[in-house]
């Protein structure tokens, strides 16, 4: 399953401009946005749990996180918001219909700037 | 570390022997180690001054005051790398969502507790409580969007109810909810490769807050809506987004 993943990750976006984080597959840490965590009201315990990842992520230096399911969106998207990080956060759907040329113009919420105009289809 | 000597004996140990009523065949919590491996790897380490060892421990020796009240089975997220990583397996997730269930259900954390209530108020099974007819309209209207003003998507296809498809898929609420536009990339993946697909309208949301609740009852009712919607349709995968 990780390394299916990786491999559709690494054909969307090209085998240069994946980035794995460490450690990764089995060995890596949880985000702290599941189990119900993001709905606990312990909104500093939830940060402090998840300086972990965060610190992996901006250990990457890449500019942007896939997240593979809503819970890690919205907490990787808020670590950074909350430790004033850089990095974008996407779902793979979004990276997905990029590389194939078909993500619409309201499609492209959580790209940045760099990708915004990108493989925009054609009106 | 305890202020003074841990008395064994004034130790009521209820819970323990409820976790041991749900241990596997052969399951013993005395394989514990206790060495640590579980809590150099979990995130949640030294939050509400706890960690899964010291957690584990108070289960063994019996101290049920401690283990039931702990806000800190709420900062676990379950993501069971305590399991991956310990030379013996012990499920200390497992516990930890029984400590959960052992808390007073009006005592459990309100945004929690109000998600599940929100998927128990209709047959979406929606946390964000969503209801069946207004999931039906936002697919219906997106889709009618990018049908119109798309090129090359004038056949696009988002079914609801469709008899016999090979997969069902659920839906986190999230989409129709609040960003109804990030429902369409994944459509438009799934109609590329040609896989006939449905929602339900019954138990179409993805996300199970009752689970996190540890409500069992609440958490069965919301997955079999769901399941049930799947099976009546005929659908032979389940394709869980969560």
């Amino acid at each position: 399953m990780a390394d299916d993943l990786r491999f559709v990750v690494k054909s969307v976006v090209g085998e240069e401009n994946f980035i794995d984080m460490w450690p990764n597959k089995s060995n890596n840490y949880c985000c702290g946005g599941g189990g119900g965590f993001l709905q606990s009201g312990f909104t500093d315990e939830r940060y402090a749990y998840g300086k972990i990842k965060f610190d992996q992520i901006i250990a990457t230096g890449a500019d942007y996180c896939i997240a593979a399911c809503h819970n890690c969106h919205a907490q990787i998207h808020d670590l950074a918001h909350h430790f004033e990080a850089k990095y974008m956060t996407v779902h793979l759907w979004t990276l997905i219909c990029l590389s194939l040329g078909i993500l619409g113009p309201n499609e492209r919420e959580y790209l940045g700037d760099d990708l915004k105009e990108v493989n925009m289809p054609e009106e | 570390m305890a202020e003074e000597a841990i008395e064994l004996a004034k130790q009521p140990g209820e819970f323990r022997k409820k976790a041991l009523e749900i241990l596997p065949d052969g399951g013993n919590l005395d394989l514990c180690f206790t060495c640590g491996t579980c809590a150099a790897g979990c995130p949640a380490t030294g939050l509400a001054d706890m960690d899964p060892r010291k957690f584990l421990r108070m289960v063994l020796l019996g101290m049920d005051e401690e283990v039931t009240t702990t806000p800190w089975v709420w900062m676990c997220t379950g993501c069971q790398r305590c399991i991956y990583a310990c030379p013996m397996k012990i499920d200390i997730p497992r516990l930890v969502y029984l400590a959960r269930a052992s808390w007073p259900r009006e005592e459990r954390p309100k945004g929690i507790r109000g998600s599940c209530d929100a998927a128990l108020r209709n047959d979406s099974g929606s946390a964000m409580g969503v209801a069946p007819e207004d999931f039906q309209f936002v697919v219906e209207d997106v889709l009618e969007e990018v049908k119109d003003t798309q090129k090359g998507w004038e056949k696009l296809e988002a079914p609801i109810d469709k008899k016999g498809a090979e997969f069902f898929l659920n839906q986190n609420s999230r989409e129709p909810a609040t960003e109804a536009d990030e429902l369409i990339p994944l459509w438009k993946i799934l109609n590329i490769v040609g896989a006939d697909w449905t929602y339900g309208s019954k138990g179409w949301a993805g996300e199970n807050y009752c689970m996190f609740l540890a409500d069992d009852k609440s958490w069965e009712h919301v997955t079999r809506t769901s399941i049930m919607q799947c099976a009546e349709l005929g659908c032979k995968v389940y394709l869980n987004t969560e």
